[in-house]
């Protein structure tokens, strides 16, 4: 067999498997445009006139707004509490690198570890006796907390990448931390704070553990309002797959712009 | 400058994780020696061991444990060896390969609940699903997927969202691969196999033991999949470690038992926790 029959082949099967891999989202985005009797159609239709329908029925039915809302809310918040605890810490590992630093970020690594089931019995119970069962609060803090780990050891890998004789020379320049942190670290390191911003987001908005069972009806994000359509009485597939695709639509092209840096950074940096 | 500034900038992050490490732990631990059920108000007596015999001989323990091993072990086999393939196959530059790129990655960034609902109804409903009027279509008997391989749904499920992960990390190891190496091989005739075998391989052996520890943390507690599908069920059939603390806890209300069961669950992922992050700590020092 020569080279170039090879190459023909190896490229029509990367391509046949990737289409298989994408068939249940292109199916899922297909019925999103469907009436509810195309969606069950046997066999199943693939050229019918697109209806919009959906989309508005799923507000009325299930008060979509309200769980974007709270989907929005929680994890842009819980990425600038994150990035308010994260940066600093990360900043100060790695321009002030004690002995105990290697020992620390270990640590934090280490605490991402614990499986969120583990927590799940003391959280519910001081969220329920605190009042924050089933508040944006309580998801938005829980968030932070579990992406904290992620974000600080992120940042700092891209933060000790700053050549350090940059940061010299504004010291001796007489710039004070502020200064040093924002009109040196800051510019450089703006790429990295992106990146980290960007993966703590996405995770939170797919966040479905304690979603689901920190919340009901008040607080409940997008990945909550999803899992309500399972239940029997409500098989509207027409109307389950429109939810879906708005709930994933705007993190899924989120991540296609950013899919290298998200991976990696879900690696801690041990994959280049 | 201050030599205190570095402290007081870690400070926040240190106590923060410090208290949403310890807070849950000692609480849980605490927990797991009393009787408390949050439909029995009341004293919160001490009763030693109990909770663990409960939790341990409870006959939805053994098969909890066996399915969250199959479970973790399948989708760790299917992602690194499938991963591995698609990353060979897209390694090459071909027509289209950024679009293949993007589109091989979409399924990692869809949250679980739409992942487990678009499989159990749109893929594996035995009358109306894709793969139902496949098998029709070959005069094959449509398989009711998720009542005659609960189990097997959810791997399958779990798999394809996390396929990509471990293919597009390969893909980023193969591209610091030295193809001089490669091409030199080639000339002295080694062929396909056996520069897969000496070559890559090994090469990959670093970003398949990190993508086997990754997958490990998040898997031992894979929930949402299983809660929006199966409930695990049938009977228990798909029910992991994690769902069956969920089920002591908030559906059973017993929150000792559920604490014995997270403590156990803990020490799982603190197994495998070990060897991650020695292996990562290696990296930090180069």
């Amino acid at each position: 067999m020569s080279a170039r029959t090879l190459h023909v082949i190896r490229a029509c099967t990367a391509w046949l498997a990737t289409l298989v891999l994408f068939f249940p989202l292109f199916w899922l985005c297909l019925t999103a445009f469907k009436t509810e009797l195309q969606a069950i159609s046997v066999p199943p239709l693939l050229l019918f006139t697109p209806t919009l329908e959906n989309f508005a029925l799923v507000q009325d039915r299930s008060n979509y707004l309200l769980y974007a809302w709270n989907s929005i809310v929680t994890s842009f918040g819980s990425t600038a509490l994150g990035l308010l605890i994260a940066a600093p810490a990360a900043y100060s590992m790695a321009f002030f690198r004690a002995p105990g630093t290697r020992g620390l970020l270990m640590w934090m690594l280490s605490t991402k570890m614990m499986p969120a089931v583990g927590a799940l019995v003391p959280v519910y119970v001081l969220a329920q006796l605190s009042g924050l069962l089933d508040t944006r609060i309580a998801l938005t803090v829980i968030f932070a907390m579990s992406n904290l780990p992620i974000m600080v050891w992120m940042l700092y890998s891209y933060l000790k990448d700053i050549p350090r004789e940059i940061l010299e020379a504004a010291r001796m320049d007489g710039a004070g931390i502020w200064g040093e942190a924002r009109h040196v670290v800051l510019p450089l390191g703006l790429g990295g704070l992106s990146s980290t911003a960007l993966l703590c987001l996405v995770l939170s908005w797919n966040e479905a553990f304690w979603s689901l069972n920190l919340t009901s009806a008040k607080a409940g994000t997008l990945a909550a309002l999803i899992a309500s359509y399972s239940s029997p009485e409500g098989l509207f597939w027409a109307k389950l797959s429109a939810a879906s695709v708005l709930a994933i639509g705007p993190i899924v092209v989120l991540g296609w712009f950013s899919q290298k840096q998200l991976v990696q950074g879900l690696t801690f940096g041990a994959v280049k | 400058m201050n030599r205190f500034m570095p402290r007081a900038l870690l400070t926040p992050a240190v106590a923060t994780l410090f208290l949403w490490m310890i807070v849950p732990l000692v609480m849980t631990i605490y927990f797991s020696f009393v009787r408390y059920n949050l439909m029995q108000p009341g004293a919160l007596d001490f009763i030693g061991l109990a909770n663990y015999e409960y939790f341990v001989t409870d006959p939805d323990f053994a098969p909890a444990v066996v399915n969250t091993l199959v479970l973790l072990g399948s989708v760790i086999a299917i992602t690194i060896v499938l991963g591995v393939g698609l990353a060979l196959l897209v390694d090459a530059p071909f027509p289209g390969r950024a679009v293949v790129r993007v589109l091989l990655i979409s399924p990692f960034f869809v949250m679980p609940t739409v992942n487990a609902l678009l499989w159990k109804h749109m893929m594996m409903n035995p009358i109306y699903g894709v793969f139902a009027q496949v098998s029709r279509t070959f005069g094959l008997t449509p398989i009711d997927w998720l009542a005659d391989y609960p189990l097997l749904s959810v791997i399958l499920m779990v798999a394809w969202q996390w396929l990509p992960f471990s293919c597009l990390i390969m893909i980023t190891s193969l591209q610091s691969m030295d193809r001089e190496q490669i091409e030199a091989a080639r000339m002295d005739g080694a062929n396909l196999p056996q520069q897969f075998w000496f070559l890559h391989l090994p090469h990959l052996a670093r970003p398949i033991a990190v993508v086997i520890m990754i997958e490990m943390i998040f898997l031992l507690s894979v929930f949402a999949e299983i809660f929006t599908t199966t409930g695990g069920g049938p009977g228990n059939a798909s029910t992991n470690i994690a769902f069956l603390i969920f089920k002591q806890a908030l559906m059973g209300f017993d929150v000792g038992v559920a604490s014995a069961g997270a403590l156990f669950a803990v020490l799982l992922a603190n197994i495998a926790a070990v060897f991650l992050i020695r292996m990562i700590g290696k990296n930090l020092d180069r």
